[in-house]
């Protein structure tokens, strides 16, 4: 197990302003990876994933978005303090993001070779950048991605790709420049499994080679069972449980992991599960208590009114529910 | 059972540029053909890139098809959505994977669900919003949610908003285009719930293209797999699953990642995907998975092979079970 924390998210709540209030998303969420570790983040659509994640490079929007409360310390320093400057490195060197959605992220009015190139040129020192030399790196990007026409695609717009194309320039655009940190939101929603194989053994080169470390955020648990150290449940805005992978598909505690992991559609067939009963909190007046309470089955008044803490149940494995409590 | 949609032989190629020959086409449907029975759910899997979002809205004709015929109850309806009729329209709709952008942010809920209402239905005012009323109560959502914006719910009420407007015309037949994987598993299988409700309730028919190999084994009636432009199996789902012929589809179901040993044990033996994933500007010849066989032989770089029917149901497109592969073998042997 690496020891040296490269990133610690420490008590981070995210709001968004709306007409009516705040929407109280991110709420007293804390995370950390270590250097070279694969970390994977899952739970329900809306729960707050690319929220958090865009809070670390500071690229949630501006107008809207307000982080009254905690800290996102990257190598010692807290993102939420640095300056232009500092950013633009961090961006640049530091973290890099594979978008969870690669039809917005890429723009539809330039062609896939233009914004991949420029990506590649100001990565680049200036003085190396010829404009061959920066086309030859794209082609062998697109290469690395298991992209065919390498030539071809660098000339379509991005309607003309399908959506795992689409979604293949956004992870080659992510991984051209080594950084210490990848976060890829969603890398293998448009992918056929053989390929989502393929991609992730690369992902797992990168960790690899350059010491990189992940994090993974993916609806489907399979890939994240295959492709993680550890795993961190979030459900409304929290981290509900964490644990090495290993661990958490074979002793889920939290009540929403263990209905999260019954909704999974087996290979072997069965039917499809339920799903879990009710639906995520409105974030504008979100539960006082546990936020989980109002779906779940085995909450008691306790539930109601107080924030269950983080519990230590030993070997890395850490649950925010009042029945673990000794 | 009555079949509801074939499709022969359909092509659609896209024009990409040109060389010194003429015009370069990228043959993104390549030859398909297959039937729909009326009240199925055929599941569609296939390589990312292999044609399935074109050959799904070449159905429901966003695009005209470059060849070939798809007959809609025995009528060919080969032409573009411009020219079919009101009454055909209404009849084949389509969900897309990313509600967030199918659904124009600028209209009220009860904005986007009224236009089919007036264009299939005619129906306005009182009655418009009655209809839409139902439309939401069939999906589970309530009525207050005419007045919302699609950018103020979540993604999985964003997909049912998506269902409910694909229903306002009261099709027969719903194309699903990747319809949950934008989504976490407990809200996925509520919505392929809910699907399955309301096929029951209005004796809908599904052609339900998905990368999930698990949602599709628990949903399909019957599953097509297609690669390059060209379906390589088609058979019923449970017998797709425990006796799978075409190499490919080894390759997938043995890649699917599951989340317990058990499962882990019931795949086939894992068959790792490597190289390069050849272009549908350039298929290569013969069997065109063959690049990446691992059971290819001589013969399948030269010969294309023909679908065939392995047992009732199911078929495979591969030269194990044509004739030209004793030949091959014996070469072998002689060798
Ligand atoms: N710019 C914004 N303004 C207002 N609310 C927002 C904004 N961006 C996100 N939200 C809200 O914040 C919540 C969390 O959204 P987020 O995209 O972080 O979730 P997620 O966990 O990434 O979901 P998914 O699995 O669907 O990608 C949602 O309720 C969403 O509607
Ligand atoms: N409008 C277009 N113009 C040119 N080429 C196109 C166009 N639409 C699709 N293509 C090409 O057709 C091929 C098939 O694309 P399609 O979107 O049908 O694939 P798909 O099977 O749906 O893939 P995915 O699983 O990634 O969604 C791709 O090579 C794509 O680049
Ligand atoms: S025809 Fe040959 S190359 Fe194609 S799938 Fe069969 S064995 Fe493999
Ligand atoms: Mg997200
Ligand atoms: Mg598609």
């Amino acid at each position: 197990m690496p020891e040296e924390i490269l990133l610690d998210i420490k008590g981070l709540n995210v709001w968004y302003r709306v007409y009516g209030g705040y929407l109280k998303v991110v709420h007293n969420l804390s995370l950390q990876v270590y250097r070279g570790e694969r970390v994977g983040l899952v739970g329900e659509a809306g729960c707050g994933k690319t929220t958090t994640m865009k809070a670390i490079l500071r690229i949630l929007p501006e107008s809207v978005a307000h982080i009254p409360r905690g800290e996102i310390i990257f190598r010692g320093r807290d993102v939420l303090k640095m300056n232009r400057a500092e950013l633009q490195k961090l961006r640049s060197r530091g973290i890099a993001m594979i978008f969870q959605d690669p039809t917005s992220a890429l723009n539809p009015v330039f062609t896939v070779g233009e914004q991949l190139e420029d990506v590649i040129r100001f990565a680049l020192p200036p003085e190396e950048r010829q404009k061959k030399r920066i086309h030859d790196i794209a082609v062998q990007a697109l290469k690395e991605v298991y992209l065919p026409d390498q030539e071809r695609i660098l000339q379509s717009y991005p309607v003309q790709l399908s959506g795992g194309m689409r979604q293949r320039i956004c992870i080659s655009m992510a991984i051209t420049t080594p950084r210490e940190l990848l976060i890829a939101d969603e890398p293998g929603t448009s992918l056929d499994v053989t390929i989502q194989d393929q991609i992730l053994r690369l992902l797992r080169e990168l960790v690899e080679k350059h010491g990189t470390s992940i994090i993974l955020i993916t609806h489907s648990l399979g890939v994240a069972r295959q492709m993680t150290d550890r795993i961190y449940v979030m459900y409304a805005g929290s981290i509900v449980e964490a644990a090495p992978s290993a661990t958490l598909f074979k002793e889920p505690l939290h009540p929403y992991t263990v209905g999260l992991l019954a909704s999974v559609p087996k290979i072997s067939g069965g039917g499809i599960a339920e799903g879990i009963p009710g639906r995520i909190p409105n974030y504008l007046n979100p539960p006082n208590g546990c936020r989980f309470q109002p779906r779940c089955s085995l909450s008691d008044d306790r539930c109601l009114s107080q924030s269950p803490p983080i519990l230590d149940v030993g070997g890395g494995h850490y649950v925010a529910c009042f029945r673990y409590e000794r | 059972m009555a079949v509801i949609l074939e499709c022969r032989d359909l092509t659609k190629y896209f024009r990409v540029g040109r060389n010194k020959q003429g015009p370069v086409y990228l043959r993104a449907v390549d030859g398909v053909s297959f039937e729909v029975q009326e009240g199925e759910t055929l599941g569609l899997v296939g390589e990312s890139g292999s044609g399935k979002s074109t050959l799904a809205y070449t159905i429901v004709g966003m695009y005209r098809p470059t060849g070939g015929h798809i007959l809609f109850r025995g009528q060919d309806i080969g032409m573009e959505a411009d020219r079919r009729s009101m009454a055909l329209k209404k009849e084949i709709q389509i969900v897309f994977q990313d509600p967030g952008s199918s659904l124009n942010p600028r209209r009220t809920i009860g904005q986007i669900l009224g236009l089919p209402l007036v264009l299939h239905r005619g129906l306005r005012g009182a009655a418009q919003e009655e209809a839409a009323i139902e439309l939401l109560r069939k999906v589970e959502l309530p009525p207050e949610y005419l007045l919302k914006s699609p950018s103020s719910i979540g993604g999985g009420e964003k997909q049912m908003v998506a269902i409910a407007r694909a229903l306002a015309s009261e099709p027969s037949m719903v194309v699903l285009d990747e319809p949950t994987s934008a989504l976490d598993v407990s809200v996925q299988a509520k919505i392929i719930n809910k699907l399955i409700a309301l096929q029951r309730e209005m004796n809908l028919t599904y052609l339900f293209i998905t990368h999930d190999l698990s949602v599709i084994r628990n949903v399909a009636t019957r599953i097509a797999i297609m690669y390059l432009g060209r379906l390589c199996e088609l058979a019923q789902a449970a017998e797709f699953f425990e006796q799978p012929e075409h190499p490919y589809t080894r390759m997938l179901i043995s890649s699917v990642p599951v989340i317990s040993d058990e499962e882990e044990r019931l795949k086939p033996k894992k068959v790792e995907s490597r190289g390069e994933i050849p272009s549908p500007v350039n298929i290569p010849s013969g069997c065109s998975f063959h690049p990446r066989c691992p059971e290819r032989a001589s013969v399948c770089s030269k010969v294309n092979p023909e679908m065939v029917l392995v047992r009732p149901g199911h078929y495979v497109r591969c030269h194990q079970f044509t004739s030209c592969w004793s030949d091959t073998k014996k070469v072998g042997e002689i060798g």
